[in-house]
Parts: C-alpha cells; structure tokens; sequence
C-alpha cells in the first residue's frame, strides 16, 4: 500500500538535512510503528507525506498503491485515502467542527467522482461516530478544537479519520498529552477502524500505545533513518532498555 | 469641550464646484444656505489633507463622475428574504412605483423631497444638524455638500419598536449616475429601529446619514455596500447618542472601485453603546476606507470598532479610527479593532488607530494587525481533503466572521454570512 524508498529530506529554512534514506513498505491491513529517540525524523516522515510545506525531498520516493504521492497537494494526497492525525491538532478560530467535517468529507468525495453526502446523512453519521469516542453535540458546534482539551482534540483527529474512511493512517504521537483512559479512547476508536485492509503508520515514543494498538511490525528509527525493524517485541526491548544499546548495537 | 472653539484646519488652497442650491421651503434652503457655506470654507478635500493620506479623493470631488458599468451579478437581492418596509432609490433617485407604501406602525417616513417643501418641519432640528457637530476637529466638506445639494433620502421619525425594519435599495442603472442622498433619521425615547440597505446606488454616491438616538432607544443598521466593481462611494453616518441608547451599524463591502465610510458618533447622554463593524473583501484595484471618529462626552458608555478587511492582487485597505474621551466622560470603554488579510504580497492595510484621552478613569484599547493566511491552519484543512481554495475561503470567512458576527440579528447576520459564502463558492466555480 505504501512505500518509501531510500527518502532524503532537508528541511528548506535551515538547510539541514533531516531525513537520510528512510525505506518503509506498509502492506494492506498491516500496522507498523515508528519508534525512535526525539529528532530523530519520526513527525518529519509524517509531514512529508502529507505535504506539508517546508521540506524539500531531495532523494527518494513515497507511493501509495503505486502512484507517487510526493508530487500530489496535499488535498489530493486525502483522497487518494492518506490521513495523518496531527500530534499537535491545529485550532481554527471561526470555523465549526461541523462545517469543518462536512466539507472535508464531500471535498473527498467529490475528488474522487462520488456523490456527496446530503446533510441529513451527514449528520447521521457523524452522531453516530462521535458518541462512540464520547464527542458531544457541543464539541462538532465549537470551532475547530477551539477551547478543547488535550484529549478532546486527539479525539477529534480520531473522529475525522472515521468520517473520511482513509486506507492508509498516518497517527503521529497519538498518545502525547493523553492520559491513561484518553488513550484508550483514543486506541479503541482506532482499532474500531481496522478491517483487515485499512493500513496504520503509527508514530510513538512510548510502548504504551503499543499495547493498545497492536502492531505486526515495529521500526526504530535515529538520525533520519530506519535502524531496526522486528516484531512487537521490539517495541518492549525499546520501554525496557530504553534505544541506548540498540543504536550501539546498529551503530 | 476639547475642540469646541477651535477652528476647522483652513485649507491653503481649495476648489469648489458651482454649486447651485435646490429650491426647497424656508427650514431646508436654511441648511442648506449653511451647508453651503461651510463647504466652501472647507473646500473640497485633496490628496494632500492629512485626512486623506491614504485615499485620494479626486474622483469624489471631480466635476462629472466616472462613468461605471453596471454589474448584473444574477444573485437575488439581499434580503428579500426579509419582511420589511422596501425603498427603491434608483441611480439615488426614490421611485415610488417600486417602492412599498411608506407605512409603518410606529414610524413616520417621507421622502426628504416632501419634507423639504414644508417651511417648518421637525427635521429643521437634525437635518445637517449632526453633520455640523461633526465637522470639527475635522472637517468633512463632502458631508457638508451633501447637506447643501441632497434633494433625495428619507425623513424618518420612530416613535416606537417598529415592527419590521425599514429597507433602502439602490438600485444602479445608469452608467454616469451621480447620485447624493441625505437620510434624517430620529428615534424618539424608546424607540427601536432598524435600517437596512443594499445595492450599489449610482456611479458615483455620496450619502448622508445623521442618526439621532434618543435616551433608551436602540437603532439597528445592515448595510452592503453593492457589488458594481466600478462605482465609487462616500458616506457618512453622523449618530448623537442620548441616555442608555445603542447604536449599532454594520456595513459589508465587496467589490466597488472606490468607498470611503466615515462613521462619527457622540455620545451625550451616560450608559449609551455604539458599535460599528464593517466586514469587507477586495480585489484588483478595490480601494476601501473605514474613517471612524467616536467622542465619549458622557459618562459610562461603551463604544466598539471592530473593522476587517481580505484584500488580493493590490486591493487597498485603510483604516483610521479615533475614540476621543472629553474631559469628565469617565467609565468609558472604548474598544477598537481593525485587521487587514493580505492574500499576496501586493495588497496594502493602511491603519491609524489613534486615542486621545481626556478622563481619567477609562478603558480604551485598540489592536491593529495586518497579516497572511495562516498557514498551518491551511495545511490542516487541505490535509482532510479540502481544496486549497475552499480552504482558503473558509479561513477568509472565519476572519470576517468576527465583524459579522457584530450584527445583533442572528438572521441577518446569518444572511451576510451566507451571502458571502456563496460569493466566495462562485469564485471558486
């Protein structure tokens, strides 16, 4: 589903290079984690594949079902099916969740030659969706995670990965600022999406989440690049031992 | 009073147009006579007045306006979804064919021309009146012009809560119109009025509102300015404001090659609120100015300036907005906001927010900003799927949302929303 070959970032400003040649392949219905000590190019790769202005791919290449993402906006990256749920979910002053949802879910659908959905349906689901990750009415009124708390906002990003239905999830520290119960909100309402065929890139610096969110692969990664690959246990070496003696051991 | 025997600024050098007076009954040829007069004291204004540093007038003050196409935009007119009293000024000239009869419970309407032919008349006391407390500190001599020439706008007294606001259309049908209207209106104690008014009006408009609000009485003002991206406007709204009254007014702008609103409110009477917001978004060679002058000269009152402007490919905001607090005028609170959006880097938001404080015991603020669209609020819209654009409109929107939102009907205000989010749609395709 999605894959990165050999991808080189230089962040534009600085001209520093941030990215060193990340390789990734996600098959279908497949969740990996990146796992990796602070700066060491996690929430980069993330940003980078959902366009974000700023980095300049400077080698290398990210495609999803084959079709080279890179080159796309980022809007047209959402409906080819890429969602990242932001570790920092952005407010906006002035424009309701609701109006928010309701067109980001028509705009993909329309982009992708789908009939949009009536209000009526609309609203239907999107009740339906929120009260399973406990949004209340007040919270799809508000302004865009205006006012919402740490929690409330990552339930948000939850909320609009289920109302757009994309097949591959970026999660980049989902779990960050979330206590205990907020976390296991949030895993349920993302494990409720896997179907076997949706993909998950999830992004942490704790196994926490990981006991949650169960993955079949885990990637370490350090200085911009993917040092290490394995199963789960990985991720349990890493709480354990913390990523000291395995970037000794790769080094 | 701070200003009251001082002189208006003399101009060195000043043109005056020919101007010959309507005839009219023995109180208006009066006003006018004065008007006159101070107009030609003033003089016209001129790209080099410190009051018009940022917008040049030349085109307000020529001899013949620019001729300005008309623009069929193929919307249905603003809030015809509205019961209302409807008024038809076509090229500034009321047409009674159009127009509904001029009934309201509680409210008394004539046309200026009717009024005018009496020798006395109510109006004697306000016509031109306000205009005339607002030419100082600062001269306004396109006001005082108007005074002298209007022959067209309405003479409106509330005596009570109307029952539905009373509509002015203006209507553009002639490419060379020159149009110049002069409203009177006054609420007596009590009173509660609304005033809505739409449509481009001429090529070229100058109009006239003088407001008087007596003690305890609200007056309520919508005003979207019409789309003709050729016509040019100057306004003035002149508001005295009596004890525990409101006053409100917003104004929309879109399109239009030239307006200047000047807005110049007093308060006299204690415990009193204005608020005037203006919302407005332009394109191209748009030059839109909101000139403010708000003088506290009672105690306790509240007054509010909140002014936003989108502007694109070298569209021109400008805003100038002064609250003066006299001596004694304490428990004031003055608020002031005016914003400029740049959506490239060839647009300009020109402000002058200025203060001047007399009392001692008063809370003033302003906020001036001009700035981008927010870029990681754009990433996160276009990362679910939003085009770039929408994205963007709907940023726009958010920020003219905050002057929207002034508007204390929820139903009109909710009118100008959607307006301008179907404006913004259309432009997408």
């Amino acid at each position: 589903m999605l894959e990165i070959k050999n991808l080189c970032v230089d962040l534009e400003e600085e001209d520093k290079t941030i990215l060193k040649g990340v390789d990734l392949k996600i098959g279908e219905g497949e969740v990996h984690a990146i796992m990796g000590p602070n700066g060491s190019g996690k929430s980069t790769t993330s940003y980078v594949l959902a366009g974000k202005d700023g980095y300049e791919v400077t080698a290398g290449s990210a495609t999803l079902f084959g079709e080279d993402i890179l080159e796309l906006d980022p809007e047209e990256r959402a409906a080819a099916g890429l969602f990242l749920a932001f570790q920092y979910p952005v407010e906006i002053l002035g424009v309701g969740n609701m109006t928010f949802l309701r067109t980001a879910v028509n705009s993909q659908r329309k982009a992708r030659g789908e009939d949009e959905l009536s209000a009526a349906e609309f609203l239907k689901e999107v009740r339906a969706k929120a009260k399973s990750l406990k949004i209340d009415a007040d919270m799809l009124k508000r302004p865009v995670n205006v006012g919402f708390s740490g929690g409330e906002k990552k339930r948000n990003e939850i909320l609009q990965m289920a109302m757009l239905e994309p097949k591959m999830c970026v999660l980049d520290e989902t779990d960050s600022g979330l206590d205990v119960d907020a976390m296991k909100l949030v895993a349920e309402g993302v494990n409720a999406l896997r179907d076997g065929k949706r993909s998950f890139l999830v992004i942490t610096h704790y196994q926490r989440l990981l006991d949650h969110i169960k993955p079949d692969v885990v990637h370490i990664m350090a200085d911009g690049k993917i040092v290490k690959s394995g199963g789960p246990e990985l991720a349990l070496e890493v709480e354990n031992n913390g990523y000291a003696d395995i970037l000794a051991e790769v080094a | 009073m701070i200003y009251a025997n001082r002189k208006p600024i003399k101009k060195t050098a000043y043109v005056m147009p020919d101007v010959a007076l309507p005839t009219g009954g023995a109180w208006i040829t009066e006003a006018r006579k004065a008007a006159l007069a101070s107009a030609s004291e003033y003089g016209m204004p001129q790209k080099r007045d410190e009051y018009w540093k940022y917008t040049d007038p030349t085109t307000l003050t020529s001899d013949a306006p620019t001729p300005a196409a008309i623009f069929d935009n193929k919307e249905e007119r603003l809030f015809d979804d509205v019961d209302r009293v409807k008024v038809f000024f076509v090229d500034g000239i009321y047409n009674a064919e159009m127009s509904d009869p001029l009934d309201l419970a509680g409210v008394e309407i004539e046309t200026l021309e009717t009024a005018g032919q009496a020798d006395i008349h109510w109006a004697s006391a306000l016509y031109g009146v306000l205009e005339t407390n607002g030419q100082r500190p600062v001269p306004r001599p396109l006001a005082a012009l108007n005074t002298a020439t209007a022959t067209q706008g309405l003479v409106i007294r509330a005596t009570g809560k109307a029952a539905k606001p009373v509509s002015f259309i203006y209507l553009h049908q002639d490419e060379n119109s020159d149009a110049t209207i002069h409203h009177t209106i006054k609420l007596e104690a009590g009173a509660d009025l609304t005033i809505l008014e739409n449509g481009p009006a001429a090529a070229r408009c100058n109009m006239v509102m003088e407001v008087d609000v007596a003690d305890n009485a609200s007056f309520h003002h919508v005003r979207a300015q019409g789309r003709d991206h050729e016509r040019r406007a100057v306004t003035h709204i002149f508001a005295r404001l009596g004890k525990e009254s409101s006053f409100k007014s917003f104004t929309l702008t879109v399109n239009g090659v030239l307006t200047r609103n000047e807005a110049i409110i007093e308060f006299k009477g204690d415990d009193a609120h204005a608020t005037v917001a203006g919302a407005c978004a332009g394109d191209g060679t748009f030059h839109h100015d909101d000139t403010v002058f708000i003088t506290h000269d009672a105690v306790n009152c509240e007054s509010r300036q909140v002014y936003k402007k989108v502007l694109r490919s070298g569209a021109v905001g400008v805003f100038q907005g002064k609250i003066l607090v006299q001596p004694g005028a304490q428990k004031t609170d003055g608020y002031q906001i005016s914003q400029g959006l740049l959506l490239d880097d060839n647009s300009t938001f020109q402000a002058k927010p200025e203060l001047e404080i007399y009392a001692d015991d008063v809370a003033c603020s302003h906020g001036s900003t001009v700035g981008a669209i927010d870029e990681t609020a754009l990433f996160y819209l276009t990362s679910r799927g939003i085009p770039h654009g929408t994205a963007q409109d709907m940023l726009t929107l958010a920020f003219l949302g905050e002057a929207i939102e002034e508007i204390e009907d929820e139903t009109l205000s909710e009118t100008i929303r959607a307006r301008l989010e179907r404006w913004m749609a259309r432009r997408q395709g």
